[in-house]
């Protein structure tokens, strides 16, 4: 099921005037700022579908980057995200796309600053609920509603399982867990959803692990 | 936790849909009743403020929209000329409340920003004319949330996907079974009302001048509350659906996917492409930052 709460129904509080192209335009640059992990300088936003036609319009452009500056959803200064972005220095464009999209509300966010960039691509599924489909080039799907980890590493016998062997250590459960391979090469990722955060040091763990390229937290 | 609308009112047995809504929700998140309950009276009163926003006589920056809700105040305060009791009401608070969300107000999304009207509308019309506490308008919105559940899984809530049938008609039902209920109805006359009010909304086009979320979503709204009054004072009054509601919901759905994606919110078809529709899309998408018409 897709929607779980009474309050995904009924909710959220946000700011108008669209809950898919507003509200889940929010979240989803909340989700790729979570995922890149720090403040970027440079934003480009990419629209699809029905996006990129009324973008403009709904104020998806100003509320995904009101996300990626992590202005919480109900907060009136998502109105004023271009001239917070720029009194900040961060440089921001928007791109609208005329690909076809799979789903109708697909919205691409690039990040980056000195050390490095990230791209996340997510889907506004209505009422404000979003899944994130996409993490530099691999396709995953995140709600974003329990912390998660998103491990990359070699697809090599035994890397997961010296992953889940940490979590059922830290006493962590895992509500929703999926792999995929990348074709770039020998790369895959792992994305766990939890129902706890799991702690630093089970992180630090993971991260010494054989095989494991680099770990994303999400911390809900 | 209950998949569809019939295993809703089998669950509600005697009780009502909004019991059943109030104890899935305990027994899925591990949370206190009162801490559910005291959330959802914070929704209930988010609704409040933006409908009083509203009948402040907001304008959009658009210069699409703005006033009606003050204009319906005041010709009401008068005595409306047609009807009475809480219908012209539920019309002007659903006018409010979309007139706060396209001024880019704090509202509360039920199910969508977009048709964010009708629920409020109706519910808080009901209160007044049938003098009803905040708490018993808060466990009405446990019944709205518990139909929206339903539809949101079974179907779709979001006009990208099913155009306006999915927004103002999944809005209507909610609004109308919660209103059953309000009223003294049964489960089965919710269940009942809102499968008369989704239908009297089926097909309808996401189709919004120059994607705006303005004309004709805001007079939708109203449209929509007025539909959920109507299906409620059937259900009330006994009248059964001949489809049931679920296979009403799955129509829609249906409807949704086979519909044209220049009538899910893309500003192209409908209203978006009439002259009237055109004029202003070129008007407000080449400003960067769109002034108020004369």
């Amino acid at each position: 099921m897709k929607y779980r709460s009474v309050f995904d129904i009924i909710g959220p509080v946000m700011l108008g005037p669209s809950s898919s192209h507003t509200a889940g335009a929010v979240r989803i640059g909340h989700l790729a700022r979570a995922l890149f992990g720090r403040e970027p300088r440079a934003v480009t936003l990419h629209f699809f579908g029905s996006f990129a036609k009324t973008f403009r319009g709904h104020a998806t452009d100003v509320a995904a980057l009101a996300g990626v500056l992590n202005i919480p959803m109900d907060d009136p200064d998502i109105r004023n995200a271009a001239a917070i972005a720029s009194e900040r220095g961060i440089s921001v464009a928007y791109v609208p796309e005329d690909a076809v999209p799979a789903h109708p509300n697909t919205l691409k966010v690039e990040l980056s600053d000195d050390a490095g960039s990230m791209s996340a691509t997510g889907i506004s599924i209505g009422g404000g609920m979003v899944q994130m489909t996409e993490v530099d080039g691999f396709s995953l799907r995140l709600s974003g509603e329990s912390p998660a980890l998103l491990i990359f590493h070699k697809d090599a016998y035994g890397t997961i399982a010296s992953i889940t062997r940490l979590l059922a250590e830290g006493c962590i459960n895992i509500n929703h867990m999926e792999v995929s391979r990348s074709d770039r090469g020998q790369t895959a990722l792992m994305v766990i959803e939890t129902d706890e955060q799991v702690a630093p040091e089970v992180i630090e763990n993971m991260n010494r692990q054989k095989n494991i390229y680099k770990v994303i937290t999400l911390n809900i | 936790m209950f998949r569809n609308i019939s295993e809703l009112v089998e669950q509600a047995g005697d009780g009502s849909i909004s019991g059943v809504m109030l104890e899935a929700e305990a027994e899925s998140t591990g949370k206190a009743k009162e801490e559910i309950i005291s959330r959802m009276a914070d929704q209930l009163q988010v609704m409040k403020r933006s409908a009083r926003e509203g009948l402040q006589g907001l304008r959009a920056r658009s210069g699409l929209c703005g006033g009606d809700a003050l204009l319906l105040d005041r010709y009401i305060q008068k005595g409306s000329r047609l009807t009475g009791g809480a219908f012209p009401r539920a019309v002007n608070y659903a006018v409010a409340v979309n007139e706060a969300n396209a001024h880019m107000g704090i509202i509360c999304a039920s199910p969508t920003a977009g048709a964010c009207g009708v629920l409020p509308g109706v519910l808080l019309a009901a209160q007044e004319h049938l003098g009803k506490s905040d708490e018993a308008i808060t466990m009405a919105l446990f019944c709205a949330g518990a139909v929206g559940l339903v539809i949101a899984n079974n179907a779709c809530i979001s006009g990208a996907q099913g155009g306006c049938q999915a927004e103002v008609g999944s809005a209507a039902a909610m609004a109308a079974a919660a209103v059953t209920e309000l009223a003294g109805g049964t489960a089965e006359q919710a269940a009942n009302a809102a499968a008369i009010a989704l239908k009297n909304m089926l097909g309808l086009p996401c189709d919004p001048l120059a994607g705006l979320v303005e004309v004709p979503c805001i007079k939708r709204n109203a449209g929509g509350a007025a539909n959920a009054m109507a299906a409620a004072e059937m259900a009330l009054a006994g009248i059964k659906s001949m489809v049931p509601c679920d296979e009403v919901i799955e129509t829609m759905y249906r409807i949704g996917i086979n519909m044209s994606p220049s009538l899910r919110e893309t500003a192209q078809g409908g209203l978006a492409g009439t002259p009237t529709g055109r004029r202003w899309k070129s008007l407000l998408w080449e400003n960067e930052s769109p002034q108020p018409q004369p």
